[in-house]
């Protein structure tokens, strides 16, 4: 696809993404067997390994797992900003309203990012320029996707920053990000990924580095203006609780696979699946004083040397023989929803 | 009624019992202006007035937001900070201005695990030397023949293999660097282990093992902790008793349960009101107290009540004169509030 618009200098062409063929009735967002490998040193990092879901405009999509399972890079490889390499997309396909972004060239992603599907990152201080002012970086948005003026930039920029609740946005919309506080930054991160009014949007870990009665803040604005403006949401953390407060359905990732999918209510009541059961009992309640934390024991994989069979399976209470032989796929378990465990029904059932 | 220089009154523990005791603490740190002459433009008030004891074998939770001096606090305990004022004293014997030599002795009694396992243990030193390093400055603990023994036996004891002393922290994982960092805590038998945020970068799964590694070490070795985390949910599960901080100041402090199902403080409820619970059919049935606003600098607090800049119970009262830390009509238990009332947050109401 060729760069038609006059005058800007890295080609901001909305005209072709009209241009593609999107289909309305698709499901707003379908990842099928998604693949991302890392050539390290150690080896090749099988870091997303078969990962499939969906999503619905106004759905929030949860994906919870610890560090290194893969869901940062799921959404880095949704958003096209893997570093490749080392990173490379083996498999898999992303789709977005029947448009296979995998398919797409760098230039018609770039326009994608932004218009379509956006980002929230965890670390808003380091996400944001230290060097220009706040109202800079989100006018840039308008200025090189929209063409629009430094000065029409800027008044979109105050709108924003009223959109997401900062006050006295016409004052601050002047300021440098390290004279916000860290909830204010994240409220600027949101701001900048609702700018051009994407139909989805990724949040990865958008308030771990934040304190609990500001996270509250933030995730409330983070929902309402998700139901406002219809969206679609993936929420990527590796929060229990935070989950529990504001996804509709969760896909709970383990060294770099899809081990459990189901609506939040069900996964809460009854895991049918041993990590996802280990992790629900090994979180302390604020709301309840329990006795001892039933951990799960060792810790996950190193993804360059994954066991055989379940990756789960050193770790599993549940575990027979032939986990450490048959790698278990993706069952379907009664409600609508899967399992990746030999042994779901023992799980389900206990 | 008393002042806060006092500890509660309804404690039925004797006083024999108290292994720490906090007096009326305060650091202040100077805001100096100027490269060659330096002079102090202000102060910052990091801890500003904190009274408590802490009794042998017992676990003092605090708790608050970034910013409350919590840390600092912990500081202030293990003698890293000189305090501005005030007196802690240990088995009795005050600590505070203490010689250096002196101030070493007194550590013996009182040990830190830090948040950060990756910073806190020297990457050019094995495992062994840094478990064993608390030996060479208190060379009188072991006899020099037996150190490398014990050394093998702290590192069982933390259920890490004692085969492995002579590896680098490199080799280990999170879980188990913290684990080192609580042996190396361990070394000298201390009564006292100041822990802060000693499980809040490890991911989940291994924050139940370190969790339950706490708990089971102090029932071997009769520990008291003072336990500084940001979690409220962890803070709960492992605390008999749990101090709340708000801008340098202690504005609650009860039992567990005093502070979880009856607390009093407005800062309190709203603190607890915003932590997200596990369990989605809870969802939308709990009161939500949204604290607006951001903390104050604590170079300029508010005058009168630290709080009343966010407080949805404010009067006019608040501004002029400075709630105290101690029992009320309607509080139990000792909270700075001029108006404490009991309230059930984290329950669902409707």
């Amino acid at each position: 696809m060729t760069d038609t618009t006059v005058g800007s200098k890295r080609g901001s062409d909305p005209a072709a993404l009209a241009d593609l063929p999107w289909d309305p009735n698709a499901p707003l967002l379908e990842v099928t067997d998604l693949q991302v490998e890392f050539h390290t040193r150690d080896g090749v990092a099988q870091a997303v390994n078969g990962v499939s879901f969906d999503l619905k405009s106004g759905e929030t999509l949860g994906i919870l797992g610890e560090s290194g399972c893969g869901k940062s890079v799921t959404a880095q490889a949704i958003m096209g900003i893997l570093d490749i390499p080392p990173a490379r997309v083996a498999a898999g396909s992303i789709k977005l309203r029947g448009v296979d972004l995998l398919q797409l060239d760098e230039k018609t992603r770039r326009h994608v990012r932004a218009n379509k599907i956006a980002i929230i990152f965890q670390d808003a201080l380091s996400a944001l320029n230290p060097v220009f002012t706040v109202g800079w970086q989100l006018g840039e948005l308008y200025r090189k996707h929209s063409g629009a003026s430094r000065a029409q930039a800027k008044e979109k920029a105050i709108e924003l920053l009223e959109l997401v609740q900062v006050p006295a946005a016409r004052e601050r919309v002047n300021s440098f990000p390290h004279q916000f506080s860290g909830g204010m930054r994240q409220r600027v991160m949101i701001a900048m990924a609702l700018a051009l009014e994407p139909d989805i949007i990724i949040a990865d870990e958008p308030t771990t580095a934040l304190d609990v009665t500001v996270q509250a803040q933030v995730m409330k604005l983070l929902a309402d203006l998700q139901q406002q403006q219809d969206m679609g949401l993936i929420l990527i953390t590796h929060d229990m609780s935070v989950v529990a407060e504001v996804v509709d359905k969760i896909t709970v990732m383990y060294a770099g696979a899809a081990v459990e999918r189901a609506d939040v209510h069900q996964i809460y009541e009854r895991p049918a699946h041993p990590y996802t059961k280990g992790l629900l009992e090994s979180i302390p309640r604020v709301d309840m004083k329990g006795h001892e934390l039933a951990a799960i024991k060792g810790i996950p994989p190193a993804l360059t040397n994954l066991p055989e069979g379940c990756s789960f399976a050193p770790r599993c209470g549940f575990v027979r023989d032939r986990c450490k032989t048959d790698d278990p796929p993706l069952y379907d378990v009664p409600g609508n929803r899967q399992s990746a465990c030999h042994y779901w029904e023992e799980v389900f059932n206990s | 009624m008393s002042a806060t220089s006092t500890e509660p009154a309804h404690t039925t523990q004797p006083a024999e019992d108290v292994i720490l005791s906090v007096r009326d603490v305060k650091k202040h740190f100077p805001l100096q202006q100027g490269i060659v002459f330096k002079k102090t433009i202000g102060h910052v008030k990091a801890v500003d007035g904190v009274s408590f004891d802490l009794r042998r074998g017992e676990t003092l939770g605090i708790v608050g937001e970034s910013g409350c001096g919590k840390s600092t606090l912990g500081r202030l305990l293990m003698g890293l900070e000189r305090t501005t004022e005030g007196s802690i004293k240990i088995n009795g014997e005050e600590t505070t201005g203490l010689k250096p030599s002196e101030l070493r002795s007194m550590r013996r009694n009182i040990q830190v695990v830090l948040q950060d396992p990756y910073s806190s243990l020297d990457p050019r030193m094995t495992v062994g030397d840094i478990v064993g390093e608390p030996y060479l400055v208190h060379p009188d603990v072991v006899p020099k023949k037996e150190r490398l023994q014990s050394t093998k036996d702290l590192l069982d004891v933390v259920g890490l293999n004692p085969d492995h002393i002579n590896r680098y922290p490199h080799q280990f994982s999170g879980g188990q660097r913290q684990r080192i960092g609580i042996a190396r805590a361990l070394a000298l038998r201390p009564d006292i282990i100041v822990c802060d945020e000693p499980v809040s970068a490890l991911d989940v799964s291994v924050q139940a093992q370190v969790i339950n590694l706490f708990e089971q070490l102090q029932r071997e070795f009769n520990l008291s902790y003072v336990f500084i985390a940001h979690d409220l949910s962890v803070v709960r599960h492992i605390s008999d008793r749990v101090g709340v901080m708000y801008l340098g100041k202690m504005v609650e402090l009860g039992n567990e349960k005093e502070i979880y199902e009856e607390p009093t403080h407005p800062y309190t409820q709203g603190l607890l009101s915003a932590v997200p619970v596990p369990d989605p059919a809870l969802r939308g049935h709990r009161e939500q107290i949204v604290l607006e606003g951001d903390v104050p600098s604590p170079a300029n607090p508010p005058s009168g009540c630290r709080f009343r800049t966010r407080c949805w119970k404010a009067q006019d009262i608040c501004a002029t004169e400075e709630p105290l830390l101690q029992i009320r009509d309607k509080s139990s238990h000792p909270s700075a509030c001029h108006f404490a009332e009991t309230k059930d947050v984290i329950h669902a109401t409707h």
